[in-house]
């Protein structure tokens, strides 16, 4: 089996050995049907839609994804376990690609256990279920990005409490770029193009575009961009100072 | 090339020198003994050799192969337990080695071949389908040691391979490293000095990252202080004529008064190689009528070495 899918396979695994899995899954799921029926208004709003549902997933993310990845690599630098990993003859970009797909996927996981929300729809009324798939997709392709931020800042530290912190606060950086909230902080003294080039790193606005109904090219490129950059961070970070 | 191979090693932190230009060779059917007090450089040392960490100055090889330059073939070659010897708490002990043996390409035959060899090898049997954080100290130590063996490396670095086993559980790891010596080049890391003489042909003393002695642990025994010194007791409170005689031997250097108890005097004789025989000694002793109770070549042990030569590097 390629080393790949081995680290892939355990990381995988190593969610579901403790309760961690059940007890993430069940916030997720109660968060995500709270903030859809509660404060979205499912019922009220009366449209055939989930864009109710889907309009809390960069916030939701902001939060649980890297409450996903903070172990990737905290984990293995306080056990000590990255020492045995990192002189395994495999390379890094393996080890680093294969936990991150693990957490990826466990996001999957989570995103497949809404389906009864669009169940729900269908046999309420009879919404666009085209939107409803990219909407999923791009749900699925954002949670990639957070997660790949969060993985590599795992690996700058040995505590996941710091591991969360830190990825939270980078997460909310690219959550809120679209906002004034940052540009703010920019505007001053940037010349436009940066403006534009941080409003253009805006997870809520590309998620938006996805959700509209258009899984838009740019959005896709741009998140799989952030997603590999992030994977080639996460690469040297481990190389740099694995032994630190 | 030899199978472990080290120049020139530097690792500073900082301000701090954790090594300081260490250099040496491992041969296949080597077992050498890295010794130091805690904080010496050791685990250092092995983290560079195993190429985990990058050295600030020198290189290392494995089987020809530089640990940080061509490290996926290093690695093939060579069987690490990393110092606590680190394992994923959440596994059991066969999924940990599994997962293990197929990271170093083995498929699911030679795996479980191999396996099955170690567990019986290693004692491993009983707790096979434990998760390995109910491990005690012990057992998760030798599970380090099966994961270092997975693959049947021709290089083994051990890192504090018994610590933390008790005496009988050590006893057998010492056997193990014995039984598997003669087809490997090993380094293993240990303050216990016993360990050296039991199981090293060789022993490497390290103490503020140098390189203080590299010498079999004979040579090291013979540069003890106590190494070659007689011991004697005589029936006897006045020794002063029998120190008279003792020093007209040709063989015999100083005479010391060690102890004057209840009649009884204890001598430590210092020797050169015409060392004076026991009846040579007796009968010299006996034309004075004095009686030897005891007589006996003092042994060195490595305990002696190794004070004395780390201090006195420590000095420097």
């Amino acid at each position: 089996m390629h080393p790949l899918l081995l680290v892939f396979r355990r990381e995988f695994a190593g969610y579901f050995s403790t309760p961690v899995a059940a007890v993430f899954l069940i916030v997720f799921l109660a968060l995500a049907a709270g903030m859809t029926f509660l404060v979205s208004g499912f019922f009220e709003r009366g449209q055939a839609d989930l864009s109710g549902f889907f309009f809390w997933h960069p916030w939701l993310y902001l939060v649980l994804m890297p409450a996903i990845a903070m172990r990737l690599w905290a984990e293995e630098r306080r056990s000590g376990t990255i020492e045995l990993l990192m002189t395994l003859p495999v390379q890094p970009w393996q080890i680093v690609v294969g936990k991150w797909l693990a957490a990826w996927a466990f996001a999957a996981l989570a995103l497949l256990l809404t389906t009864p929300l669009w169940i729900t729809v269908n046999v309420l009324g009879s919404p666009d279920n085209g939107v409803i798939l990219s909407s999923y997709l791009g749900s699925w392709l954002m949670a990639g990005a957070f997660l790949a931020l969060a993985a590599a800042v795992s690996a700058l530290t040995k505590s996941q409490v710091l591991a969360f912190i830190g990825a939270t606060a980078v997460s909310f950086l690219f959550v809120m770029a679209g906002f004034d909230l940052v540009i703010a902080t920019v505007r001053p003294w940037a010349p436009g193009f940066i403006i534009d080039a941080v409003r253009s790193m805006s997870f809520f606005a590309h998620f938006q575009h996805i959700t509209d109904g258009v899984l838009e090219l740019p959005s896709i490129v741009f998140f799989v961009s952030l997603i590999v950059f992030s994977l080639w961070l996460n690469v040297r970070f481990v190389e740099v100072k694995k032994a630190a | 090339m030899s199978l472990v191979e080290a120049r020139g090693l530097v690792k500073r932190f900082g301000s701090l020198t954790a090594v300081d230009d260490i250099s040496f060779s491992v041969e296949r059917g080597e077992v050498v003994g890295f010794l130091g007090p805690n904080g010496a450089g050791k685990s250092t040392a092995m983290k560079i050799i195993s190429g985990f960490m990058e050295p600030t100055a020198g290189q290392a090889w494995i089987d020809g192969h530089n640990s940080h330059t061509d490290p996926i073939p290093a690695r093939r070659h060579l069987g690490y337990l990393p110092e606590g010897a680190p394992a994923y708490a959440d596994m059991t002990v066969a999924a940990f080695l599994e997962f293990v043996a197929a990271m170093h390409g083995m498929n699911r035959q030679q795996a479980n071949r191999r396996l099955a060899e170690l567990v019986d090898r290693i004692h491993l049997a009983s707790v096979w389908n434990q998760r390995i954080e109910s491990l005690s100290k012990g057992f998760k130590r030798r599970v380090g040691i099966a994961q270092a063996l997975v693959h049947d490396p021709d290089a083994l670095i051990l890192d504090e391979p018994t610590d933390g086993l008790d005496p009988i559980q050590k006893y057998e790891m010492r056997d193990l490293i014995r039984s598997i010596a003669p087809q490997k080049a090993i380094i293993i890391s240990t303050h216990i000095l016993e360990e050296v003489e039991a199981v090293c042909n060789r022993a490497i003393i390290i103490a503020k990252g140098r390189m203080l002695a590299d010498a079999t642990p004979a040579e090291l025994l013979a540069r003890a202080p106590s190494h070659g010194r007689l011991a004697l007791a005589l029936v006897t409170a006045n020794p002063q004529g029998a120190i008279d005689i003792l020093s007209k031997h040709p063989g015999v250097g100083r005479v010391e008064i060690v102890q004057r108890v209840n009649g009884v005097t204890r001598l430590a004789v210092q020797t050169s190689k015409a060392c004076p025989s026991t009846s040579e000694l007796t009968s010299l002793l006996g034309q004075s009528n004095i009686a030897v109770t005891e007589f006996y070549m003092q042994r060195a042990t490595l305990d002696d070495v190794f004070r004395q030569i780390a201090n006195h590097g420590a000095e420097n």
